[in-house]
């Protein structure tokens, strides 16, 4: 299996965790820890930054690269702000830029994040943004500066699975950037398409954190991640819905 | 634009009463098989006809809230900073009327009590007061604020109506969040318990929301009294309000809390009387008629409820309360809005919390 290098990095694992709403710290440690994931998102929000004794710093394997978010800004000047905070207290340039004005749906703001993207590229940092599925955008941001792109499946912690499949197959065909899958992978299944696809890696969380063996299912993941990845490297077969059997049209120029 | 009196004007308390009181059986069926539940079916599940699928509501609830919120509680302490009231609400323990000494705490004092309330870690904190605006108004509350503003990530407040001016302030200084509960979306009741005060002006409390979202304030919290009406019509109500300012006010977050009537000085008994279980089927009702809104419970509900309501959609608690201004630290005696019912410790809460295998968040936001 090739590796997949964002920015000046290199990933052996491409399944990336989110680090939300587990039950507690130490399920998510094992979740991390089974997933042989290698990079992980954390929230600016949730982490006390004031005590050495932040109990989801404190529980992440060590080595882990980080990937601060900016989860609750509103626009692109919250989001820049907190950037800097997460550069400055975190201590990496790396950035996963969630501008999500809608708090029903966390649904991302395309205008924001693309003034933002812009805005923080200029600033040194390796941008990841969430985004919608749509090609266009992913285009603009490649120009603004972004290390890569992280499209939804479909809203965010809905577990739906890829409902965007059709714009995901054009955003990874036209990338001239990594694409990761973000928001709304459910099942394991939903994982190992997104990757048989040709996306370059995903990212997990509620599936994961919210199910009854948090460790297990992450195992899960990290199999379901290897097998798709696999599978497109090894090039898929075409899917025929009729058998060819005869060829009606062009017979008769073997006549 | 409309505001909410314009859609409250519209609506009929007896209808609304006589339509959920009319839902079957058929109905909560079908509420619970939907997966978009609309307020038609909130009727049905907030009716006596649902009463026997509670554990269903409950199972649902629990699925839903754990999708949206993983398994975390968010934890908050309220520091109420004056007990002064101009207003006659006849349940509440700070009414005109309870000739009690007053107090309002001073620079020194509120940071007192930011020390006390920091040291059992909490990181969001609810401000709390009566209405008294020559004292305690908009300047006391922007002077409060910058002392608090620098101890803790989040700042929610709970006092009496603001303009939109004043709340754009509050914005500005650093608050967070703003709750406003109606008591009672009956009308003429509401004139009963709120005889005398600013208070007293119905609709001027009605149209608060709204002044809020203008304000951007990120979240606003809305609520009934539960014990001066019939429940399950002021939940109603209370639900068709959140619907209509999610739609107006759609970068806004929402909470609900349950204020269930507690004994305090010199109070009316509650009119109507809201048992564990209806709390139960309120609280599961509103999570399947809304997956988002945050749900909280407090201080006021019983160690045995709190003990086991954890995994039934609730996404906030408050822990160690105090609800007299000093309770922490200055001024332990002074008088109090209400009794609180569970005094465990936050550690002991936090303990519970885990015990029932959630997370007991303390810092949830950052002042971007």
């Amino acid at each position: 299996m090739n590796s997949l290098k964002i920015g000046d990095k290199e990933f052996n694992s491409r399944l990336f965790l989110g680090t939300g709403k587990f039950g507690s710290s130490l399920l998510m440690q094992d979740a991390i820890i089974s997933s042989g994931s290698e990079l992980v998102t954390v929230a600016l929000k949730r982490i006390d930054l004031e005590t050495d004794t932040d109990s989801i710093l404190a529980h992440l394997p060590q080595n882990i690269n980080l990937l601060p978010n900016t989860s609750g800004a509103r626009n692109a000047k919250e989001a820049v702000f907190a950037a800097q905070l997460a550069r400055e207290a975190l201590e990496t340039n790396w950035l996963k830029l969630e501008i999500h004005p809608d708090p029903k749906y966390l649904l991302p703001d395309p205008i924001e994040t693309l003034k933002a993207t812009e805005e923080l590229a200029k600033l040194g940092f390796i941008v990841l943004p969430y985004i919608h599925a749509d090609p266009v955008l992913c285009k603009l941001l490649e120009d603004a500066g972004t290390a890569a792109v992280m499209p939804l499946g479909s809203p965010i912690g809905t577990n739906k699975g890829l409902r965007t499949i059709d714009f995901l197959e054009i955003i990874i065909e036209q990338s001239r950037v990594p694409v990761i899958v973000d928001a709304g992978i459910g099942a394991p299944s939903d994982a190992a398409k997104a990757m048989e696809l040709g996306a370059d890696a995903v990212l997990v969380n509620t599936a994961i954190a919210v199910a009854e063996n948090p460790a297990n299912m992450a195992l899960a993941f990290r199999m379901a991640v290897m097998a798709g990845r696999l599978a497109y490297e090894s090039k898929l077969g075409l899917i025929q819905s009729t058998a060819i059997a005869s060829s009606p049209l062009t017979a008769f120029l073997n006549d | 634009m409309i505001n909410f009196v314009e859609i409250f004007n519209s609506l009929s308390w007896d209808e609304i009463k006589e339509s959920i009181y009319s839902k079957t059986a058929k109905d909560v069926e079908n509420a619970l098989a939907t997966s978009k539940v609309t307020l038609e079916d909130f009727k049905a599940l907030l009716s006596p006809a649902a009463e026997p699928f509670l554990e269903q509501m409950a199972a649902k609830s629990n699925a839903l809230t754990q999708k949206r919120y993983g398994k975390t509680i968010q934890l908050y302490a309220p520091m109420y900073l004056s007990n002064e009231c101009n207003n006659i609400c006849t349940y509440c323990g700070f009414s005109l009327t309870n000739k009690v000494k007053r107090k309002t705490l001073s620079d020194a004092e509120i940071l007192e009590e930011i020390e006390a309330i920091k040291k059992e870690g909490f990181n969001h904190i609810l401000l709390v007061t009566g209405e008294a605006n020559y004292t305690v108004n908009i300047h006391y509350f922007l002077n409060a604020i910058k002392i608090i503003q620098p101890h803790f990530a989040n700042i929610s407040i709970e006092v009496q109506p603001l303009s939109v001016e004043e709340y754009k302030k509050v914005h500005e200084a650093g608050v967070y969040s703003v709750l406003v509960y109606q008591e009672t979306y009956h009308k003429e009741v509401y004139k009963t318990y709120h005889t005398k005060g600013k208070k007293s002006n119905f609709d001027f409390r009605l149209e608060t929301p709204d002044r809020i979202g203008e304000a951007e304030i990120h979240k606003i919290g809305l609520g009934v009294l539960l014990g001066l009406e019939d429940w399950r019509v002021d939940s109603f109500f209370c639900a068709v309000h959140l619907d209509y300012l999610e739609k107006k006010f759609w970068k806004t977050k929402y909470s609900i809390s349950f204020p269930r009537m507690r004994p305090a000085e010199g109070i009316i008994e509650p009119n109507v009387i809201v048992t564990d279980k209806h709390l139960v089927q309120l609280l599961t009702a509103y999570r399947l008629f809304n997956e988002d809104v945050e749900l909280s419970i407090s201080t006021r509900e019983s160690e045995h409820f709190r003990n086991n309501v954890i995994p039934l959609g609730v996404t906030s608690m408050s822990a160690g309360s105090k609800t007299n201004p000093g309770g922490y630290a200055v001024e332990p005696e002074s008088l109090e809005q209400f009794e609180i019912s569970d005094e465990r410790s936050v550690q002991v809460i936090a303990d519970l919390i885990k015990g029932k295998g959630y997370e007991p968040v303390y810092k949830d936001w950052d002042k971007f």
